[in-house]
């Protein structure tokens, strides 16, 4: 395989008049972002930097112990984050935590199982990043839109509870939408993939020199795996949370909305 | 044997305090009407009965058992609160009827609805209506359809005629009227003056107390 990689430092240097450019127009139409724009920028230096060496000692290492380890710490990472989505609710990381987590391994078992991936660092750790990061903007979602359900729809949920029903019989409408409203995003951009996007899994291949042809397979399995861990991470997290906005003797907690 | 009891019943929140040891025993087949000036506590004791809130200290029983003892489900089933100015739910009417059957796993009874859209002087097509084709007069009249469904053996009416027309709120009166005759057990909270007049069982609250009774 030929690799045409050819980033230096300087080439980097060069583009980095990509950033000034942003900080000049933030500059001229007052915007007052140059500063968000330095800190994220060196942010974003530091981490990879961080993340480049981290990943070059585990590739090197080869264990699979410390692979799972280092996918265990960015499915917390991701847990983390969708629990901040989430309102903060009692159980909320929890939820977030097993939601992320099955939906991840579940996923990435699957992969491994029919051998589209191989179970090493360089494959397990960046699908890890993939999978667990959709499935956590997938979480991220469906816990807003099932908080605003509560908040807007709270008198009809308690109309429904005033019939006798059970949590769940009440907040079943709910239940629907919130799941919808995580997958449609991953639907709705698996229709467009290849004609308005090329991804990063199949524009990473081609960069690398892998024939176009070969390289759609793995974004074909992207989608599938995407496809997978939204839907599956959004039915846990809602499922495991929908009844936190009840008491024990079934009075309907309203949240805030958002 | 009072159907439904409350014993020593108080409620407090955030500091306030909303029922002080209020004791009451409704018999079964009473038709009990309680008003009082607004904030007096009425609709709290209301939720109160229907589980809606639980109170600070005190008990209430429901057939000789306490309220906490029963899954709370079934016991909203027997005791069916109706909610003040409903909204109704799902898209259309028919939603509204076939909810209280789906949650207890029964067939739908097309006749029941029949019979009781007619009580409400409603036509027999008016499950197919969108919930937001209602007025208010009707949204209260087909929540009150939908409470009596599955026949509960007592009613808790939060202000059910506020702010209905006169046809309206005559409809309302006649066919509760009417659940009485058959011996259900009624308990309304109301600010009307003609419904408090012609109350046979009335009982006034005043700052989270019973004040009388008649």
């Amino acid at each position: 395989m030929t690799s045409n990689l050819s980033v230096s430092n300087l080439s980097l240097l060069i583009a980095a008049a990509g950033m000034l450019l942003a900080m000049a127009i933030s500059a001229k139409e007052k915007l007052g972002l140059s500063r968000d724009i330095a800190y994220s920028v060196a942010r974003a230096i530091i981490q990879l930097t961080v993340v480049g060496y981290v990943l070059k000692a585990v590739f090197h290492v080869a264990n699979l112990w410390l692979t799972l380890a280092l996918a265990m710490v960015i499915i917390l990472n991701a847990s983390w984050n969708a629990y901040q989505r989430n309102g903060k609710r009692t159980n909320g990381f929890r939820d977030s935590f097993l939601a992320i987590f099955i939906s991840t391994s579940f996923t990435i078992g699957l992969l491994v199982l029919s051998g589209s991936i191989k179970p090493i660092a360089q494959q397990l750790v960046p699908i890890t990043g993939m999978v667990a990061s959709n499935s956590m903007v997938a979480i991220g979602l469906a816990f807003r839109s099932m908080n605003r359900q509560y908040a807007l729809q709270a008198q009809q949920v308690n109309e429904r509870l005033a019939l006798g029903a059970t949590a769940f019989q009440a907040s079943k409408e709910i239940i629907r939408a919130s799941i919808k409203t995580a997958m449609q995003p991953t639907i709705d951009s698996a229709k467009t993939v290849g004609i308005v996007s090329l991804p990063g899994m199949m524009s990473g291949l081609i960069f690398a020199g892998v024939d176009p042809v070969y390289a759609i397979k793995y974004q074909i399995m992207v989608v599938f795996m995407l496809l997978s861990a939204t839907s599956l991470g959004a039915v846990i997290a809602i499922y495991l949370s929908y009844r936190s906005y009840f008491t024990a003797r079934l009075q309907l907690r309203v949240p805030d909305a958002d | 044997m009072p159907i439904i009891e409350a014993q020593r019943l108080a409620y407090q929140v955030a500091g306030k305090q909303i029922l002080t040891n209020l004791d009451l025993a409704v018999t079964a087949g009473d038709y009990l009407t309680i008003a009082g000036p607004s904030g007096s506590g009425k609709s709290t004791l209301l939720k109160l009965l229907a589980g809606f809130l639980t109170p600070t200290s005190g008990e209430i029983t429901f057939k000789g058992q306490p309220q906490a003892g029963y899954p709370v489900p079934q016991y909203r089933q027997q005791v069916s609160y109706c909610i003040q100015q409903p909204l109704l739910f799902g898209q259309t009417v028919a939603d509204n009827f076939a909810f209280p059957y789906e949650i207890t796993n029964q067939p739908i009874d097309h006749e029941r609805i029949a019979h009781l859209l007619a009580a409400v002087d409603l036509p027999k097509d008016y499950e197919q209506k969108a919930i937001t084709a209602l007025s208010g007069g009707e949204r209260q009249r087909v929540a009150l359809v939908r409470n009596l469904l599955l026949d509960p053996p007592v009613l808790l009416l939060d202000e059910v005629t506020t702010g209905l027309d006169a046809r309206s709120k005559q409809i309302v009166l006649d066919l509760l009227e009417e659940e009485h005759r058959r011996g259900k057990t009624l308990i309304k909270v109301t600010h009307d003056d003609a419904e408090i007049a012609a109350a046979s069982h009335l009982l006034m609250m005043k700052g989270g107390r019973l004040t009388n009774d008649q």
